[in-house]
């Protein structure tokens, strides 16, 4: 096959996933916000059982990996900044790359391995079991019924979850700061205040609530497609989890190249 | 094609109006016809058993009549209305008033027996949490299975999950009732037990049922109508004494398991399938 039909049918296949993952979420979408002016809610207790696994559980887990990346960071800065004779910006620039952009990625990443490849897992067990067709069979639509809940919890949790990364990340440059670059607990916090201004949390939000939207959408997609046979449950979760990762690191630069674009001069 | 068709005209289920009536049904997979136009009813407040072997298009028959396969052509008419050209709202109607049983019971592993029953209760009736408790109980005490309430599907055995699955069917009170292969890995006294339950149900609830199953002993219980489909086509529809005397070949060697000659290749398994010949053997 030549070249440029390879790059073209990828690039279709590409531009279709993309579309049945919008179309997943528009349904979704619709099944929160409009159903219940139909006289149909959305499954709250299942809604905050999934935030409770999809948020609460990943605290620990998120916590550690942020204060470490926290650290990582302020020792990474530290390492220019101690020769050009600036330590004491390094509170600022862990407090920026946190917030804009490791905070989001990082809580990004860990919901991915922990939530989007279970969503991949579950619903495509349920696909095997014939538990897929059996709701249609009862005029139960699986997108209001298993998508909808799980987006709810994931855009209430995401921004939450990364929150607290941010602010473990902190901590953790907080650490060095402290042991290492003179500062003290309450200096190291006054001069991340200073650092950051509003827009730069809200940045970080915005790109954690887009975040859960496709790790939602894409772990749901999966375990929709998954074929016939046990196996193919686990080639779905390996591809939500791989594809999650890539979607989201293109939906962060789409992101933060508006964010750049639109920023005050 | 269709088979020889045994004469309906002396049933006295002609006198009412068929609960689901099939004309002309087609259905395809990509560029291969698995149903090739067949024909049917199925009367009202009687039992179907829809027979075949491994490959003859009957559980893609029963996807279509539930609409989880859509047609190529024909119609299904399911209590008078056109289930098959309909919206997926009005569809989603009638299917409240259609219950089905799968093959493996589709119970969801994460609820509770009783909260699979209790599903379709509290997703499309008003009803209060204690009423719904009570229909539970009904429901599962209907199939045998009270006191497994708060039991986890993966705590019961295959002929309890079939049961639960069944009253999880019954859980809407549905006019027609759909079963693919109750009988199917449950040893010869569960079944039996499963095969008494449809009976009784079809007794207590003058429900039509529509069974798809390849265990003969099983059918000829429960059947009072019987189709047999081989490759797509319907070989006979009749009832069970008509096809326990029929002389068609493909008939006595489905009754009297004869077995098929062995395939030598794809082509003759995608044939075996569709039972489409292959352009390149034409």
């Amino acid at each position: 096959m030549p070249i440029t039909e390879e790059i073209g049918g990828v690039t279709i296949g590409g531009l279709a996933y993309v579309g049945d993952l919008t179309r997943l979420t528009l349904g979704a979408a619709r099944a929160v916000l409009l159903d219940p002016f139909r006289g149909r809610t959305v499954r709250w207790s299942r809604s905050i059982h999934q935030a409770l696994t999809v948020g609460v559980m990943a605290i620990p887990v998120v916590s550690l990996i942020s204060f470490f990346v926290g650290l990582i960071l302020a020792l990474q800065a530290a390492y220019e900044l101690r020769r050009l004779g600036a330590l004491h910006l390094v509170a600022g620039t862990v407090a920026l790359s946190m917030t804009r952009e490791l905070g989001p990625l990082m809580t990004a990443v860990v919901v991915i391995g922990r939530s989007g490849s279970a969503f991949a897992a579950e619903i495509g067990t349920m696909k095997v079991n014939e538990e897929i067709d059996a709701l249609e069979t009862m005029a139960l639509e699986p997108v209001h019924f298993l998508v909808a809940p799980k987006l709810v919890a994931m855009v209430l949790m995401m921004p939450c979850l990364t929150t607290w990364s941010d602010f473990m990340g902190i901590v953790g440059g907080g650490v060095f700061g402290v042991e290492s670059a003179g500062f003290t607990w309450h200096t190291y916090l006054r001069a991340t205040i200073d650092a950051m201004v509003q827009r730069d949390i809200f940045i970080g939000l915005v790109k954690s609530v887009m975040f859960a939207i496709v790790i939602t959408a894409v772990g749901c997609q999966e375990g929709f497609t998954t074929g016939l046979g046990s196996e193919e449950v686990g080639r779905s979760t390996t591809a939500a989890v791989v594809k999650s990762i890539f979607l989201v690191i293109v939906m962060d630069l789409v992101f933060t190249s508006i964010f750049y674009v639109t920023a005050p001069r | 094609m269709e088979g020889d068709r045994i004469s309906r005209s002396d049933f006295p289920a002609e006198r009412s109006a068929p609960a689901i009536s099939v004309r002309d049904l087609r259905v395809k997979y990509g560029e291969h016809e698995i149903l090739h136009g067949i024909s049917f009813d199925a009367p009202a407040g009687q039992t179907l058993v829809i027979l075949g072997g491994s490959g003859s298009g009957k559980s893609t028959l029963l996807r279509t009549l539930v609409g989880l396969e859509n047609p190529s052509g024909g119609s299904i008419r399911i209590r008078g209305k056109d289930f098959a050209g309909m919206k997926e709202s009005e569809r989603d109607e009638l299917r409240k008033k259609m219950g089905m049983s799968f093959q493996s019971g589709a119970l969801f592993g994460s609820m509770t027996v009783a909260e699979n029953v209790a599903l379709p209760l509290r997703e499309h009736t008003q009803l209060d949490e204690s009423t719904i408790d009570i229909m539970v109980r009904l429901k599962l005490n209907q199939v045998g299975l009270s006191g497994f309430e708060n039991y986890m599907p993966a705590q019961l055995s295959g002929g309890m999950k079939k049961r639960a699955a069944i009253a999880r069917a019954l859980a809407m009170d549905p006019e027609v009732l759909f079963f693919d292969e109750p009988s199917a890995g449950l040893d010869p006294i569960i079944a039996a037990g499963i095969d008494e339950l449809i009976l009784k149900l079809k007794q207590a609830f003058h429900i039509t049922i529509l069974v798809v199953t390849h265990e003969l002993s099983s059918a000829f219980l429960i059947a009072d109508r019987m189709l047999l489909l081989i490759k797509g086509n319907i070989v006979v529809d009749g009832t069970p004494e008509e096809l326990r005397q029929s002389t068609q070949p493909r008939v006595r060697q489905f009754l009297d398991r004869i077995p098929e000659q062995e395939l030598t290749g794809e082509i003759d398994y995608l044939q075996m399938l569709t039972g489409e010949i292959p352009p390149e053997r034409q």
